[in-house]
């Protein structure tokens, strides 16, 4: 009779690794398919944005901003926007505040777009992300008409936005949530209750509500732990009072609150609810200038700020240092996906390596938000 | 609460251990002494006043005379936030960790640790994150010198721009 013995190895995961998304890499402890801890290294996209802005000065960090998050660029463009208004008291006019959040919320639905589909790419089906890469295309058309740009966005700009929106955008982008609203039904009804899905997510990396807290998880996957909170409503910034719209939050449906598949679902519904944004936005858009006067050689007073948005991937905040300079002394971006690689080690313990995928893309990070 | 009130209420309790509250604008600060640093988290968290349920940002700057180290407290069930911090001398800046009180500053305080040079006491895994382990210096501090080679890889290049006319020059 023979025993059967098993024996600690030890797996690289990355850096470059088909479902990352992006240079990461684990060194994974595992007894055969189990793990029993998954250490994330990161650092290898470092490229010292927050040095860059010692730099280059306020309104020449701007387009720099796009690469701290590039699926989300209009985000980081506002958190800097808004982190140098408030450091030298500028207000944005109406119409502004309302281009931003127009632009920012096409671009939540781009990114979780991104998020959705490529799930569904780690999980083993192509054709998800195929159609979410359509829908963002579709979107990018949009934005590119606005911008220029179809990745690194840059639209925004200290005290407003670049340009206003080009004539016929608005309808354009009406007729787009027209048609994507049922796409997005389509899109729940062909994958979102599939059997596989809801096998590889349910139960997986379950978050409690305190360890989100104390790990400082944000954004969809603090939510996804059955707290409702998003800046937009509970720390509202910009124009976002006077939409409505629902918070999403996970309640378990076909496991535990906060495991992946919470995560996931959470995501499918903040795009119905930006779409939501978007009808209303687009609706009553005031009239008026959309670039407040804000002097090209720009010196804010000496102070210090912290400005906080709600990214895609959730709370955002720009901690900014100004010695009165036209340069800032210093940046420091406090971003989701640092605090959700934070808490892989802990969340590993005892999953299959599979299952450590699925985890990493219901987390949704991004590497050069990680690494900066 | 107001910042001003909570850092108040700090000084109440830990006396001249508060070196500083500075209503600097647009955000006013407290500046603590280090040795404290770890008991005045706690009094936050656990003051129901207070009850700072998360350490949402922990950032390091230089300042040429000093190092600073900032922290961004918030409460999620009272909606405010205060920002304390540490100032450490520039040559051998040490200060307690305070990953015993929330654990996202684990990472953040590693953070620091590689691009500041600020060394965390107690701190379980305190290594490099962001930079190659055998980096010389602190990237983020003011005099820090950018080496001009990194194991026979050259740090600089030309410029990337083609000059499209030769004759130009």
């Amino acid at each position: 009779m023979s025993t059967f013995h098993t024996e600690e190895m030890t797996l690289n995961m990355g850096p470059q690794h088909p479902s990352t998304h992006g240079v990461l890499r684990f060194v994974v402890r595992a007894d055969g398919e189990v793990m029993r801890e998954a250490v994330p290294d990161v650092g290898y996209l470092h490229r010292s944005i927050e040095k860059i802005a010692e730099k280059v000065g306020y309104h020449g960090f701007m387009p720099y901003t796009d690469r701290v998050d590039y699926v989300c660029a209009m985000f980081t463009n506002q958190g800097w926007g808004m982190a140098s208004e408030r450091l030298a008291g500028i207000e944005v006019p109406k119409r502004g505040e309302y281009c931003r959040v127009i632009a920012a919320e096409f671009n939540r639905i781009a990114s979780h777009l991104i998020s959705v589909g490529t799930m569904g790419m780690d999980i083993g089906a192509m054709t998800p992300f195929t159609h979410a890469i359509r829908e963002r295309e579709m979107i990018n058309d949009l934005i590119e008409e606005l911008c220029g740009a179809r990745l690194t966005f840059n639209y925004m700009r200290i005290g407003g936005v670049a340009w206003d929106l080009p004539p016929g955008w608005r309808e354009k982008a009406l007729a787009y949530l027209e048609h994507f609203d049922p796409i997005l039904e389509e899109y729940n009804s062909l994958i979102s209750f599939n059997k596989i899905y809801i096998e590889r997510l349910a139960n997986v990396g379950v978050v409690t509500p305190q360890e989100a807290i104390d790990y400082n998880l944000v954004g969809p996957n603090l939510r996804a732990c059955g707290i409702k909170w998003d800046l937009r409503k509970d720390l509202s910034y910009s124009v976002y009072p006077e939409f409505d719209f629902d918070v999403p939050v996970g309640s378990g449906e076909w496991g535990t609150v906060g495991d992946s598949m919470d995560r996931y679902m959470v995501r499918i519904r903040e795009m119905h609810e930006s779409s939501k944004i978007l009808r209303q936005a687009l609706n009553q858009i005031p009239a008026g200038p959309v670039l407040a006067k804000v002097p090209r050689n720009f010196k804010p007073p000496k102070g210090e700020c912290q400005v906080r948005i709600e990214s895609g991937r959730g709370d955002m905040g720009w901690y900014v240092v100004s010695d009165g300079t036209g340069y800032p002394w210093r940046v420091h971006v406090r971003t989701g996906s640092f605090a959700a690689m934070g808490i892989i080690q802990k969340l590993s313990r005892g999953l299959m390596i599979a299952d450590l995928v699925t985890l990493i893309a219901s987390l949704d990070v991004i590497a050069p938000e990680i690494d900066r | 609460m107001e910042p001003l009130a909570i850092y108040q209420r700090v000084k109440e309790r830990f006396g001249d251990r508060v070196l500083e509250i500075s209503e600097s604008k647009p955000d006013p600060f407290c500046v603590i002494d280090p040795a404290a640093i770890v008991e005045v988290a706690i009094a936050l968290r656990d003051d129901p006043e207070t009850a700072m349920d998360c350490l949402s940002n922990e950032s390091g700057v230089d300042y040429k005379d000093r190092i600073e180290v900032v922290y961004h407290f918030f409460s999620y069930q009272l909606r405010h936030g205060a920002v304390l911090k540490v100032q450490l001398p520039r040559e051998d800046p040490v200060v307690h960790t305070l990953e015993g009180v929330w654990k996202s500053a684990n990472w953040m305080e590693r953070e620091i640790f590689d691009l500041l040079g600020v060394s965390f006491e107690g701190h379980s895994d305190l290594r490099r994150i962001l930079m190659p382990e055998d980096w010389p210096g602190h990237p983020l501090r003011k005099d820090f010198v950018e080496p001009l080679e990194y194991h026979g890889i050259s740090t600089v290049r030309e410029s990337p721009i083609i000059r499209l006319d030769p004759k130009r020059k």
